[in-house]
């Protein structure tokens, strides 16, 4: 029976989806069989993100509506063994589907796979209930920023009347030179107004964006900073325990042209 | 200039945007968790009114009954005008 996560954050654009397929795709590298739904009806976006858009036949309201089987909706990456997606449904909107059927769909899903990750939309609305429903746990995603965490705050609050408990937080989008030179909130700051357990931190990292170009999640590559903290991410949802990263002793000179010339870095 | 220079060699001002930030989350997020909507607030204040009524007559068109943030805490700040007491029956 796989465990269900839902990955939220209530603000849009502070990396929901990136770290939805981020984290399912390190948890496949690992061996894990993941199923990653895309919970937001009307705009999807997660089949861009993984690159699987192009093999779309099936979606989600198409399997709680009885139009076809869950095998027959779930799409497999090419690249990973045990890597799912069930895409949203493009042209219906978030009342296409209810929280009680999103909940008997994920306990299907679950028999099948170790992992379930919900792509939650923004908002709280019905879209954040049909996302919630299916999951026992819950990924808050957040950056150092005012509205992001204000968000973030009152999406747990929202968490904790519901069934789910102890939320864990993502701190996306750091930039470890600003918070040095004290022009951004820094990881410590943010856990103490949001007083939930830190599930990791993601440095910025301009590789994000060029992965997204290609659809191939940044942990498939070696040289990207938050490809590695989202690894690390992966590692802690399996029950490893793991160290968080370093991201104030960034890489030195050296290691920069390393990386720049393309060469691996330790 | 000494700020531009303390940001140079990386120290925190006061003034930093961090802080700044730091500061206006906190307010922000004591504000929010209070969750006092207008709605509540609304009934809050007729419920209070029920209460002072029974007791004296006030001037209801300038009453004002609002959270008031400080920079530590947050009141709830009642002006109520009194018009006069209400004789109440003696026991």
């Amino acid at each position: 029976m796989g465990e269900g996560y839902v990955v939220t954050s209530g603000k849009g654009g502070v990396g929901k989806t990136t770290t939805t397929a981020n984290i399912g795709t390190a948890l496949a590298m690992l061996g894990y069989r993941v199923v990653l739904v895309d919970a937001d009806i009307g705009l999807r976006n997660l089949d861009v993100v993984l690159g699987l858009e192009n093999r779309i036949v099936y979606d989600l309201v198409d399997v709680a509506e009885g139009r076809c089987r869950l095998r027959q909706a779930l799409i497999r990456d090419r690249r990973l063994e045990g890597l799912y997606l069930l895409p949203a449904a493009q042209t219906k909107d978030k009342t296409a589907i209810s929280p009680d059927q999103m909940k008997e769909l994920c306990a299907e899903i679950k028999k099948e796979c170790d992992f379930v990750f919900m792509d939650c939309p923004a908002g709280i609305e019905q879209g954040f209930r049909n996302a919630t429903a299916g999951a026992e746990k819950a990924i808050v995603v957040t950056t150092p920023e005012v509205a992001a965490v204000r968000d973030a705050d009152r999406i747990i609050g929202l968490l904790e009347a519901s069934d789910i408990r102890s939320p864990l937080l993502v701190i996306n989008r750091i930039r470890p030179r600003m918070v040095r030179m004290g022009d951004m909130l820094d990881v410590n700051d943010v856990i103490e107004h949001l007083a939930i357990e830190l599930l990791g931190i993601v440095p910025d990292d301009e590789l994000i964006i060029t992965s997204t170009n290609r659809g191939e999640p940044a942990v498939l590559n070696s040289n990207s900073k938050a490809g590695q903290a989202y690894r690390n991410i992966a590692r802690r949802v399996a029950g490893e325990d793991v160290p968080y990263m370093d991201l104030e002793n960034g890489e030195g000179f050296i290691e920069r042209i390393r990386r720049m010339l393309g060469l691996r870095t330790g | 200039m000494i700020e531009l220079l303390q940001r140079i060699f990386g120290r925190q001002t006061s003034k930093s945007s961090k802080n700044v930030a730091q500061e206006r989350l906190r307010l922000v997020l004591m504000h929010d968790r209070l969750d006092l909507s207008p709605q509540l607030l609304e009934d809050l204040r007729t419920d209070l009114l029920n209460v002072i009524k029974e007791y004296m007559v006030i001037d209801e068109g300038s009453m004002d009954i609002d959270l008031d943030h400080d920079k530590e805490c947050v009141a709830l700040v009642a002006n109520i005008p009194v018009v006069r007491m209400k004789r109440l029956p003696s026991n």
